[in-house]
């Protein structure tokens, strides 16, 4: 076929238009959430001192931290996922969520004596947190990695971490709303791995499943 | 590439997204010779058909036409999408060399090896469902329009829309699967 015959195939097929990409994005962050909120409320679910808890510094940072997490997050998968889109802002926005993590951490270091250290990095319920971000992330992450696939990530297997890092951060979300252990020393570390966890299993999602 | 095809082209995609097929055809005109000189700049040794990411990269604009904004340039989005299927071609490409060793010996034989006009492209035809092949090989390489193609093949115009565009939606994901 010429390349002259094929341009009059796709000029054939102009008429038929796909969802513009950024509505996209919101539409899958949207079900994203949802999906979520579905499999958090059905098991977990919140805990029961939590309106007491809304008082309290610590709880409340981590959510600051989740949600810086998945807004820079989100913001890097939607320029990752345009062709040609400059990614370095992006990339700089994600440094807050680790700063202010690191920030928090400092400070629990300041305020707890050195003994409590390891009683609040442990906490009660780390292998709760290990279990439930990625289950609760797992959904978020396929609809992400499906609006990867109609976009047009030229870098697919950086895209896919992305989207695991953002269903990380709106799996976090949730489950911090869950979780007893309110010290930024268990957040850095448990957290952390649970994303971690989500992050890779993206990349390897985006390295088979996003191509095009 | 001046500032003044940048504005040129914008203009025409966004003319070709609201609807004028004739900006569109007029678009991929322009966007095939840029990216023709691109490709052939950078394929400088031999086993990569230029001509070939040409067509997969117009086939990639097409169908992912939606993730340009219309606020932002036109042309850092085509040669991004330039680039990624040069990459990909010679990536393939890579591959292949290993599986066609036993074939070469078979292609020295043949009187008549050239095949220069056998492209990837009409490969990624033959194997569509034979509806949508009929309907896509009308409207390219017999030039056929909607129209004509629906009254030749006695469907409805709707059925030869819906024919094409998955005829072409398959090859382009044909083009990224390998």
């Amino acid at each position: 076929m010429r390349t002259e015959d094929l341009i009059k195939a796709l000029d054939a097929d102009a008429r038929d238009k796909a969802m513009p990409m950024g509505k996209a994005w919101w539409l899958a962050v949207g079900v994203a959430a949802m999906i979520a909120a579905v499999v958090f409320f059905a098991t977990i679910g919140p805990r029961p001192d939590i309106m007491p808890a809304m008082h309290t510094m610590r709880f409340l940072s981590k959510f600051v931290f989740t949600a810086a997490l998945a807004a820079s997050a989100f913001t890097l998968i939607r320029v990752l996922s345009t062709p040609g889109a400059s990614t370095a802002r992006a990339s700089a926005w994600m440094v807050v969520a680790p700063l202010l993590v690191a920030i928090a951490v400092v400070l629990e270091l300041f305020a707890v004596p050195s003994a409590e250290w390891g009683r609040r990095l442990v906490g009660t319920n780390w292998y709760i947190c290990l279990t439930f971000i990625p289950l609760i992330g797992i959904g978020p992450l396929a609809i992400l990695l499906a609006a990867l696939r109609h976009g047009a990530p030229t870098r697919p297997v950086l895209a896919g971490a992305a989207a695991g890092l953002l269903a990380g951060g709106v799996a976090a979300t949730f489950y911090a709303a869950h979780c007893f252990d309110d010290s930024p020393l268990f957040v850095a570390t448990w957290y952390t791995m649970a994303i971690a966890f989500l992050t890779l299993l993206g990349a390897i999602g985006g390295r088979l499943f996003v191509r095009w | 590439m001046t500032g003044k095809d940048e504005a040129e082209l914008s203009r025409l995609l966004r003319a070709a997204i609201a609807g004028d097929e004739r900006a569109y055809a007029d678009f991929l005109h322009r966007i095939a010779a840029l990216v023709r000189g691109f490709v052939r700049r950078k394929v400088v040794q031999g086993g990569v058909d230029p001509e070939d990411v040409v067509q997969e990269t117009l086939l990639a604009i097409h169908v992912k036409r939606h993730t340009w904004r219309m606020d932002a340039p036109v042309l850092p989005w085509v040669f991004a999408i330039a680039r990624f299927k040069l990459i990909d071609a010679f990536r393939r490409r890579g591959r292949r060399i290993e599986v066609e060793i036993d074939e070469i010996a078979e292609t020295f034989a043949e009187p008549e090896p050239e095949t220069v006009s056998e492209r990837d492209i009409n490969r990624a035809l033959d194997g569509l469902p034979p509806a949508q092949r009929s309907v896509v090989s009308s409207i390219s390489v017999d030039g056929h329009s909607i129209g004509e193609t629906a009254s030749k093949l006695g469907i409805s115009e709707t059925a030869v829309r819906v024919s094409l565009h998955r005829g072409l939606a398959a090859i382009a994901k044909r083009f990224g699967q390998r």
